[in-house]
Formats: C-alpha cells, sequence, structure tokens
C-alpha cells in the first residue's frame, strides 16, 4: 500500500526534494522531513491557524494539504521570514512588532499568526483594529487574549509603511 | 543584606531571550527529533462504560513497521498503579475538615473494564505515527457494553451503576465545613434566596497539547525524558516509583510548553508508558497527542452544580449562606479535593459572612476526568456568590454595586480572619486589599454611573445594555515549596535554578529582575534556567498562580545567604570588614574607595577548592545558595471585574462592549507581563461563558470533540480590556508580591451573567447556568410569562 511519490518543492529560497507517502501532510513534511520546527500543529483540522505557511505567496494551513500537492510549490515558513526583511535588518517589521508588544505568551500560536500578518499587511498596509481582528479570525491564541497581537500588527504595519 | 532597591522590579520590561518564539526557533516537545526513534500512539476506548474483551493484536503485528502492542495486561506486573489522587493533604486540614477521600487507583492502560470515551486501552510502537495508527486500527477488541452514569446526580441514587468496581457507591470525595450556626440563622430569617446554579463542563484547551519523549542512553542507561507538563519534578517522582528506578536515573525536561492552564499539573499514563516502552526497546519512543485525543483523554474542568440557601437583611447584607454542592469527577479526579476544597474556601470572596455551611461532593461518572483548570474552583465559587449578590440587588431594588459595598470586609478589618481553613491547613486570613477602593476603580473605568443613567434611554430606544460586576479573592503562592539555586560562575553571571516551569508567563524575565535588584545587575546579566529536574533537587513546578510568590521569595532567601558569603570572600580577598563593602555593577568594593574591588568574576574564580583557592579559612568551596520558600499559608489577590455587553433579544447573542478589570495582586514585579495574564485570564473566562461546553450525550460520547464544535474566543470575541492594577503589599513575603497568573480567568461567567440579567431585566430571567449561547438566551426569553406567574405565589 506504500508507494512513495518524489517530490520537489523551493522552501524559504532552497530546493527540496524528497520520497513521501501520499498521506503524508504538507505540516509533518516541512517539521519532520525537513527539520522545520517552526510550523506547529495545533489542531490538524484546519480550524487553529499554527500550521500557517505560505505556498505560491498565499497563506495556507499545512496541516489540511498534502506534502505531494505541494510538489513544485514555492514555499515560505516561519524559519524564511526574516529573510524578507530588508537587507541589513535581521528580523522582519513583523517579527520586531511581536517582540515589541509582547505579542506572545507560550509562542506555539505565534508563527502561524505573523505568517497570516505577512500576508495581510500586504494586502492591506494601514488596516483598522477593527480589518486586524477580522483578519486575523482564522489564528487561534489560547494565551494573550489577542490584545497584543493586534498591538504588534498595528506596530508592524507603520514600521512598513514608514519604509 | 541591605534593602532591595527597586530598579527593575516594577518596571514594564520585556520578556528576555524570546526572539525564539518569532523565529520558529522555539523547542517544543513535538520538535524533539532523536536518531533511531519510534512513533507511540494509544487504543482509546469508544465505549463509556464497558468490560474488556478478548484483544487480538495478530493482525495489527503484522503490519510492515510494527515494533510491538501492549494492553493492560502486558504493563499490569510492570508498571503500578496510580495515586488515588497526587493531592498532598497536610495534617492540620486532615484533622480540621475530615474529609472523605477514597478515590479509586488508575491503571496506566485500562484492565478488566473502560470507565469512558478515550480511557488508554493499548499501545502500539512503530516505525513513524501513520503506521502506529495503523496498527491501532487493526485491533481487533471486544467490549461487553455497560450501563452508563452521565448525570453527577443520578449516580449518587440508589441503585446507580457504580463506575469503579469494588465501590460501593459513586462518591469518591466529600466534605463539609462549617463557621457559625447556618440553620438557626437560615431559620430566624424570612428574606432568602434558594437558587441552584451550573457551572458547566469545559476545559483548557492549550493549542499545545500534551507530549511525550523518552531516550534511555545505552551505556549509562539514565532515561531522559521531554514532556509537556507543567510539574517536571512531579513526572520524575511518579515515573520513579511507578517503573521502580532510582529517581538519580531519571531526569524529566519541559522544555518550552504550548500553554498549560492547570491540566498539565499532574501525571498521565502517557507519562509513565512511554518512558517504560523506551526502557524496553532501547530507542527514543516519541508520542505526541493530537487534538481529537486531546479533547478525551487530557483532564476537563469545572463541571459543578450548586444549591444554595442566603438569607439576607433588608439592607441587603447577607446573614447565611449555605451551599451544598457537587462535582462531576468523571472516571478519575487525579487531584482529588483541589478543585472543590478551592470552591468552599473561596465562596465568602470579599463578603463578610457571618453563618456558612459548604459541603462538597464529587462523583464518579461515565466522562473524562476532571482536573484543576485555570481558577481551580474559583470561578465556580465566584458565578454562585456574585450571582447571589445580584439578586438579592434585585429583590430590594438596590444597586447591585451597593449591596457589594454593604456586605465588603473593609481595609482597617485587614488583615481578616474568614473563619474557615484553607486547603494549606492554615485559617484563611486576607493578608491585605481594599476592596471598596478595588471596586471604586473599577466602575469609575467602566463608566459606570453613566452606564447607569444613560441606561432608561437606551431601553426605549431597544437596546438591552446591561453592566455586570464580579468581585473576588484569589488565595495565591500555595505551598508547600518551591526552591530557587541561585549561582555565581566564573563569567561573573548569576544563575537562577528553579523547579518552577514556564509556559507563557515570562518567568525567566520577572526572576531576572528580581534578581537583577537584590544583586546590583542589569537582568541581562541573569540567566534563568528552569524546567530541568537535572538542575535543582526538589520543585513543585508551574500552577495555582504561585511563581512569583514562591519562587521571588527563594531567590530573595537564597541571594541573601549568598551574598553574605561572597561579601566574606571578598573581605578576605581586599584584607577590609565585610561591613564596609558594597555590591555594584558585579563588583564588591570598599565603600568610599571603588577602585578597591573585586569582581564577581574573580570571587567566583577565587571561590574554588584546590590550589588556586583564595577561600578564607573554615569557608565551603563555591558561590551557590539554595533556598527553599514554604509559605506558611497563601496571600490573597483580589480584583473587581465589570463587563459591558448588549444583548440581541431577536436572535439571542451577546455583545462585549466593554471590559474593565481592577486588579491588586500586591506589589507588581513587571506591570507589562501581569497584564497579558489578565488579557489571557479573561479571554479564556469570556470561552467559558459565552462560548465553550464540553456536553455528553446519554450514552457518555463527548459531542464538542474538536475545534470545529468547540469553540474557542478568537479575535473579534474578546474585546480590549482596560486594566487598573492596585497594589496592596502583601505582608507574608519579602517581596510583598502576590500571584496573578489565573485571576483573570475567575470572574468573566459571573460578571458577564451578572450583565445578562441586568441587560434582560424587563423580562427577569433567571441566569443560573452557564454558557450563555443564544439557545439558552432565547429560552430565558421565553420564560418570561411563566416567571412572573410564580414570582406572584
Ligand atoms: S494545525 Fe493546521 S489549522 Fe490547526
Ligand atoms: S501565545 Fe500561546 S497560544 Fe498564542
Amino acid at each position: 500500500m506504500t508507494t512513495h511519490c518524489a517530490i520537489e518543492m523551493t522552501v524559504n529560497d532552497k530546493r527540496y526534494t524528497g520520497l513521501v507517502e501520499p498521506r503524508l501532510s504538507l505540516a509533518d513534511f516541512l517539521r519532520d522531513h525537513l527539520g522545520l520546527t517552526g510550523t506547529h500543529v495545533g489542531c490538524e483540522q484546519g480550524i487553529c491557524g499554527s500550521c500557517t505557511i505560505l505556498l505560491n505567496g498565499e497563506t495556507v494551513r499545512s496541516c489540511l494539504l498534502f506534502a505531494v500537492q505541494a510538489h513544485g510549490a514555492t514555499i515560505v515558513t516561519i524559519e524564511g521570514l526574516a529573510a524578507k526583511a530588508k537587507s541589513g535588518d535581521r528580523l522582519h517589521p513583523i517579527q520586531q512588532g511581536f517582540l515589541e508588544t509582547v505579542g506572545f505568551q507560550c509562542g506555539f500560536c505565534t508563527p502561524g499568526f505573523l505568517m497570516t500578518t505577512y500576508e495581510f499587511l500586504q494586502e492591506n498596509p494601514s488596516p483598522s483594529e477593527e480589518e486586524i481582528r477580522e483578519r486575523l479570525t482564522g489564528n487561534l491564541c489560547r494565551c494573550t487574549g489577542y490584545q497584543n497581537i493586534v498591538a504588534a500588527v498595528q506596530w508592524a504595519a507603520e514600521r512598513l509603511r514608514a519604509r | 543584606m541591605a534593602e532591595t532597591s527597586s530598579r527593575f522590579i516594577g518596571r514594564s520590561i520585556k520578556p528576555y531571550k524570546s526572539k525564539r518564539f518569532v523565529t520558529g526557533d522555539g523547542t517544543y516537545v513535538s520538535d524533539v527529533c532523536l536518531p533511531n526513534m519510534l512513533h507511540a500512539a494509544l487504543l482509546r476506548s469508544m465505549h463509556a462504560h464497558a468490560r474488556i474483551g478478548a484483544i487480538d493484536v495478530k493482525e495489527a503485528l503484522a503490519i510492515d513497521g510494527v515494533v510491538g502492542v501492549w494492553t493492560g495486561r502486558d504493563i499490569e506486573e510492570r508498571i503500578s498503579p496510580f495515586p488515588e489522587s497526587f493531592e498532598i493533604h497536610p495534617l492540620p486540614w486532615l484533622e480540621g475538615v475530615k474529609p472523605v477521600l477514597q478515590g479509586p487507583r488508575p491503571t496506566a492502560l485500562a484492565k478488566g473494564k473502560v470507565h469512558y470515551v478515550g480511557e488508554a486501552v493499548a499501545i502500539v510502537v512503530a516505525a513513524d505515527r501513520h503506521r502506529a495508527e495503523d496498527a491501532v486500527d487493526a485491533i481487533g477488541i471486544e467490549y461487553e457494553p455497560l450501563p452508563v452514569v452521565v448525570d453527577p446526580e443520578e449516580s449518587l441514587q440508589p441503585g446507580a451503576t457504580l463506575v469503579h468496581d469494588g465501590s460501593n457507591n459513586n462518591v469518591v470525595f466529600s466534605f463539609s465545613i462549617e463557621k457559625g450556626n447556618v440553620n438557626r440563622a437560615l431559620g430566624a430569617q424570612p428574606t432568602m434566596l434558594r437558587e441552584r446554579f451550573r457551572h458547566h463542563r469545559y476545559c483548557a484547551a492549550p493549542l499545545e497539547g500534551r507530549g511525550v519523549v523518552a531516550w534511555v542512553e545505552p551505556k549509562t542507561h539514565m532515561l531522559t525524558v521531554w514532556s509537556s507538563t507543567q510539574m517536571p519534578h512531579l513526572v520524575r517522582r511518579q515515573i520513579a516509583a511507578q517503573l521502580d528506578l532510582a529517581e538519580e536515573n531519571v531526569r524529566v525536561i519541559a522544555p518550552d510548553i504550548g500553554g498549560g492552564f492547570g491540566p498539565k499539573v499532574f501525571v498521565y499514563p502517557e507519562e509513565i508508558l512511554i518512558p517504560f516502552l523506551a526502557l524496553q526497546l532501547g530507542r527514543p519512543v516519541k508520542w505526541i497527542e493530537d487534538r481529537s485525543e486531546h479533547f478525551i483523554s487530557t483532564a476537563h474542568g469545572r463541571d459543578q452544580l450548586h444549591d444554595i440557601e442566603c438569607a439576607f437583611d433588608q439592607e441587603g447584607r447577607i446573614l447565611a449562606l449555605r451551599d451544598r454542592f457537587l462535582l462531576d469527577n468523571g472516571a478519575y479526579n487525579p487531584m482529588g479535593l483541589t478543585d472543590a476544597y478551592n470552591t468552599a474556601a473561596h465562596l465568602q470572596g470579599p463578603y463578610k459572612i457571618p453563618n456558612l455551611s459548604v459541603s462538597g461532593t464529587c462523583v464518579s461518572t461515565n466522562k473524562v476526568p476532571n482536573a484543576p483548570y485555570r481558577g481551580a474552583g474559583r470561578p465556580e465559587a465566584v458565578f454562585v456568590m456574585e450571582r447571589c449578590i445580584d439578586m438579592i440587588a434585585t429583590r430590594l431594588h438596590l444597586d447591585p454595586a451597593e449591596v457589594r459595598r454593604r456586605n465588603f470586609i473593609q481595609p482597617q478589618e485587614m488583615p481578616y480572619q474568614a473563619g474557615i481553613l484553607y486547603r494549606d491547613g492554615q485559617p484563611v486570613c486576607y493578608d491585605s486589599g481594599d476592596y471598596p477602593e478595588t471596586m471604586n476603580r473599577a466602575l469609575q473605568g467602566a463608566g459606570y454611573t453613566e452606564l447607569r443613567a444613560r441606561q432608561p434611554e437606551l431601553r426605549r430606544s431597544g437596546r438591552y445594555v446591561g453592566v455586570g460586576i464580579a468581585c473576588y479573592v484569589e488565595g495565591t503562592g500555595v505551598g508547600s515549596f518551591e526552591g530557587a539555586k541561585v549561582r555565581i560562575d566564573a563569567s561573573g553571571r548569576v544563575i537562577i535554578t528553579t523547579g518552577a516551569s514556564s509556559h507563557g508567563q515570562g518567568h525567566e524575565t520577572v526572576f531576572a529582575q528580581i534578581a537583577a535588584d537584590l544583586w546590583g545587575l542589569t537582568p541581562e546579566q541573569v540567566s534563568v534556567v528552569e524546567g530541568d529536574t537535572a538542575s535543582i533537587p526538589f520543585g513543585c513546578g508551574t500552577f495555582a498562580s504561585r511563581s512569583t510568590v514562591t519562587v521571588g521569595s527563594a531567590i530573595h532567601g537564597a541571594s541573601a545567604q549568598l551574598k553574605d558569603k561572597l561579601l566574606q570572600v571578598a573581605a578576605h580577598m581586599l584584607e577590609a570588614n565585610p561591613d564596609d563593602l558594597e555590591l555594584a555593577g558585579g563588583r564588591v568594593s570598599v565603600r568610599g574607595l571603588p577602585q578597591r574591588a573585586v569582581s564577581f568574576s574573580e570571587l567566583a574564580r577565587a571561590a574554588v577548592p584546590g590550589w588556586a583557592s583564595k577561600l578564607p579559612a573554615g569557608l565551603a568551596p563555591g558561590l551557590e545558595a539554595t533556598f527553599y520558600f514554604e509559605p506558611r499559608t497563601v496571600t490573597w489577590a483580589n480584583a473587581v471585574h465589570v463587563a459591558v455587553i448588549e444583548v440581541d433579544i431577536e436572535i439571542g447573542t451577546i455583545k462585549l462592549l466593554d471590559y474593565v478589570v481592577a486588579h491588586d495582586a500586591g506589589k507588581l514585579i513587571n506591570p507589562l507581563l501581569a497584564d497579558g495574564q489578565v488579557h489571557g485570564g479573561v479571554a479564556q473566562g469570556i470561552g467559558a461563558a459565552l462560548y465553550e461546553e464540553l456536553a455528553y450525550d446519554e450514552n457518555g460520547q463527548l459531542l464538542s470533540g474538536s475545534f470545529v464544535n468547540y469553540l474557542l474566543p478568537g479575535s473579534m470575541e474578546v474585546p480590549k480590556i482596560k486594566i487598573f492594577h492596585l497594589e496592596s503589599p502583601s505582608p507574608l513575603n519579602p517581596l510583598g508580591v502576590k500571584g496573578l497568573g489565573e485571576g483573570g480567568a475567575i470572574a468573566p461567567p459571573a460578571a458577564i451573567a451578572n450583565a445578562l440579567a441586568d441587560a434582560l431585566s424587563p423580562f427577569a430571567p433567571r441566569v443560573n447556568a452557564i454558557p450563555l449561547t443564544p439557545d439558552l438566551v432565547l429560552e430565558l426569553l421565553a420564560q418570561k410569562e411563566v416567571r412572573s406567574e410564580a414570582s406572584a405565589v
């Protein structure tokens, strides 16, 4: 029953190949095969958003995709976010924003929020608080009550607009 | 030791060493990956109550990559059962309360029968998780279903199904406490409330579930276990005890933890099974709980049913309160009477109640075990008490804030003896606080007076806006102990080691702030090591709003000892009197002669054994001191929450317009991090009040076993929370601190329920249960007619 499929994809600007079972989720491939454990799995049911990554420039829930579906894709995970910063910056403004406003506690949901925010601020560089809250509904956080996360997004938006 | 200067204590410093959380470099248990590692999956009962018949593992074992299958039979000789509860009972409490404690002892895998859906029946180890799960599906198992008991009241009826073989009834823990004479007081008083309140079953749902990795070093046989736990030392003790190992050969590490909130405070079957299998197989074994498993295998919380009688006078002063309540244990209650007794001990809240009687009974049902969740029995107590206060106000046509004022303990009455015992065996004694002022601050913050003034007009325009107040007190910083080791290493850094373990609270920062002030350093010059049994011999863990109080005080104690020694070494090296020395910037110098100084680093290198030693005679080598803080009793924090809501009476939805918290947790070390704890607690309390419920059907099947139907509040549901801090220092510890980790979650169900009753007051709704779902709200509205007839009687 276990046929393996050859896949290849670009993750955080590096090319990877793999031989995987069709049932392997993309999240598991990133975490267990590529060692990119910053993508977290909080539910495996597509609800919590901790596993959010960028696939061909758009956010997806990597727990809901099979690795084989990402064959040929270009992926950015949390580990690749800093590289999207202006050259010379060690962290992306969104990462800085979460640190500045303490938009995390246990940190488990944080990578998902950062990836969602990355896409969101490209679409909407000057969001209102209401728009931020609306956009973040797809990511659950059990620790922070969201207040500092919203502030982090505002902080990052301002910083990104300024540059 | 000289007074602590507050250069860092009290400042909103951002958390240290947190970059890993925004770069994906945190290390959670599921990120631990070892060479040659195997993966485990569990077969869990689909039945709420059934006898286990034949188990056929042939097909499972035939699957390629499967290493083995173990059932209850296979382990019974090799893994001893769990204790009936992990609660430690101090003698004065046992003697004072005389509780009934007769809990059953669970086994790591079910044997004979299963007691709830989700109970572990067998465990499979395979080359990867997929194969392990394939094998779980391939296990053939025969069950003989038994009658199921899901209702806690039914479980008490004569002839009820018994959850545990060999028991006479389903009561496992019970107690009663009394002060004054409740019978007489209730008998003498015509004005009385008789109500039934239900605080439903819900759970902590940390975003990271549980998980365990175990590895045995093949040459030394040293067992290392990574677990997503709040209590690494307890896990180590239990592994050693249940697997008959020497504790010194077991090391438990709690790495980054993706949220705890209570259910990770005791030891679960997997924390024993996975190390057992690693020892059996000589290879690392990993098990990570998935979300569906989490809902049926990690402890649930709350689930209490209260019947109260409350007598009060015409001024609204409470004269007597009797509360008989049931706690639905589920099949086991690993934390014994912790929740139930907390409920009793916190019921009086910030009020003077001359006559009180509380009896709590924990009963078994065929559901997931129940254990503490953020607040641990307090949200239940506060829901009861605060609803009572509002009901009294309604009866007497008084403002609910005024009824609270009339019942409050006054600041000049501190310390206040509440007349009952705490679970540490000491009398409940509120140590400091100004309850009327806390409420004033919350009411001002919410614009209470203006809201009340606007309400009639809003109602006329068809808007049902309500304001709800909830007050509470919280015993924090409970014992029995926590320790800190303070060490100065050759680089001159101060290193703090403790048995507590952080899962997002920001311990590293808070402890570094405390140590920095004690040592005249900056927090960056302090390192904090937590969550590893190899680093300190004893530890309790992080739970019950206790770490800042207990660890902070232990850091204080250990620092005092170490400073004494440091000064002796420095005095010897500088040929000065210890009294003439002072500490600043990582150096010890002679007062007034800053150039005559020696650095911490030089001192550490001098305080060694052997030829390089520059120690004075009679002083032992090493710059290190350990201090275990054993609080005599808890210190009492207090808070007032105000919720402002609007109800859509057409569809029954509730919108939070405003949420205000006035909070007094004594001296604050870091207001920024304190706010974060309050935000998160309130968000969880909002979930409890409005959305989250673990409902069971009559067959004991869980109806809300995923995030699809167990609704966590999201960014649109949690409003901006306004926080006001008061600081009444605790006289019970050297830092004046009180705990605050749980507080936020304690009051929202009560505040929001009160706000709902207020918003719908024209309909006189009886808001006696949560969650306040649209269905429930519509039901309350529909009962209006019936109610007005009944109250005319
Ligand atoms: S793990 Fe993918 S959405 Fe929760
Ligand atoms: S920080 Fe813990 S879940 Fe968001």
